[in-house]
C-alpha cells in the first residue's frame, strides 16, 4: 500500500489510486481528488458526495449507481452529466470510498 | 515530513483510450423473468463503464417490452434443471407463480428494479431500446402498446446496421 500527497495531504491509496482509509477523506481533498480527474466540485456533485459518505458511513458498502439514483435524489441522467462516462467509479473516487461492488 | 513510500497521488484511468469508442449490442430474445436480468445488467454494468449499448428485443423478448407483459415475466422451474428440484413439481397448480414471486422477492430484496423500471434507468444511463419490426408484426403490436423508452420498431439489418462495429450478445 503506499501513502500518496496530494494538496498538502497524505493518505493511503491502492495501486489504481483509489483511497483505502475513508476516515482520511475531508472535503478540501475531494475537491483535489476531483480535480484530478478533471471534475469542478459544485454544489450538485457535493450533495451526491455527501450521499455517498454518508451511506457508506451507514451501511460500509459504496452505494452502486443504482442506489444513488433511487435514495439521494439525484437522478441517473444527472448522474451521467456530473460525473460523465464512468459515474460510480469517479463518484466513489472523489467521495475517497471504495469502488462500488454491486452489480446493480 | 515525508517517508519512503510516499509519492504523489496516483490517478485512476477513467478515461483510457483503449475503450473509446467501445459499442455493444445485446439481443434479448427469451421472455421469461429470470433470462430477462442477465441482458438489463449487462447493458447497466457496459453503460456504467461509458460503453455504447443498445438492446435489441427480438421474439419472446418482446415481451420485455410490452406494457401488457413487462411487469408480469415469470419464472418456472419446468425445463429448468438448475433449479435442483423433481421436474414433476413444476407442472403442479401454482408452482410457477410460487417461483415467480420467490425469485422477484430475492431481486428485489438486492435492490434490483423492476423490468420496467430497469428499461427506464438503462435509458437514463444513455442506452438504446430497439423494437423488432418481424415480433411486432406477429403480434400486431404498434409503439403505443411498447414501454415508453423504446426508440423504435426496427428490422433486424436496421439493427446489424446501426451497431456496426460493436460487440454481440444473444440472450
Amino acid at each position: 500500500m503506499t501513502i500518496a500527497t496530494l494538496a498538502g495531504h497524505e493518505f493511503h491509496v491502492n495501486e489504481e489510486g483509489f483511497m483505502t482509509v475513508p476516515a482520511e477523506w475531508d472535503e478540501e481533498l475531494g475537491a483535489a481528488l476531483a480535480a484530478q480527474i478533471g471534475l469542478e466540485m459544485t454544489d450538485a456533485h457535493w450533495e451526491v458526495i455527501r450521499f455517498l459518505r454518508a451511506d457508506f458511513a451507514e451501511t460500509g458498502e459504496t452505494a452502486t449507481l443504482r442506489r444513488v439514483g433511487a435514495r439521494s435524489g439525484v437522478p441517473v441522467k444527472q448522474l451521467f452529466a456530473l460525473f460523465p462516462q464512468k459515474p460510480a467509479k469517479k463518484m466513489a473516487y472523489v467521495a475517497g470510498l471504495p469502488k462500488p461492488h454491486g452489480c446493480v | 515530513m515525508t517517508t519512503t513510500d510516499t509519492a504523489p497521488a496516483p490517478v485512476p484511468s477513467f478515461d483510457d483510450p483503449g475503450t473509446e469508442g467501445r459499442k455493444l449490442a445485446i439481443i434479448c430474445s427469451k421472455g421469461n423473468l429470470d433470462m430477462a436480468y442477465p441482458g438489463l445488467i449487462l447493458a447497466n454494468a457496459a453503460l456504467g463503464e461509458g460503453v455504447e449499448t443498445h438492446l435489441f428485443f427480438t421474439f419472446w423478448g418482446f415481451d420485455m417490452i410490452t406494457r401488457s407483459t413487462m411487469g408480469d415475466l415469470k419464472f418456472t422451474m419446468l425445463g429448468n434443471t438448475a433449479t435442483h428440484m423433481p421436474q414433476g413439481l413444476g407442472g403442479l397448480p401454482g408452482m410457477t407463480a410460487l417461483a415467480t414471486s420467490k425469485m422477484k422477492k430475492a431481486i428485489a430484496d438486492l435492490d434490483v428494479p423492476e423490468v420496467p423500471e430497469f428499461l427506464e434507468q438503462i435509458v437514463a444511463s444513455g442506452g438504446h431500446l430497439w423494437a423488432c419490426r418481424l415480433s411486432a408484426d406477429m403480434n400486431h403490436l404498434t409503439e403505443e402498446d411498447l414501454h415508453e423508452e423504446v426508440e423504435g420498431i426496427i428490422s433486424a439489418s436496421d439493427f446489424i446496421e446501426l451497431t456496426n462495429g460493436a460487440q454481440l450478445l444473444f440472450i
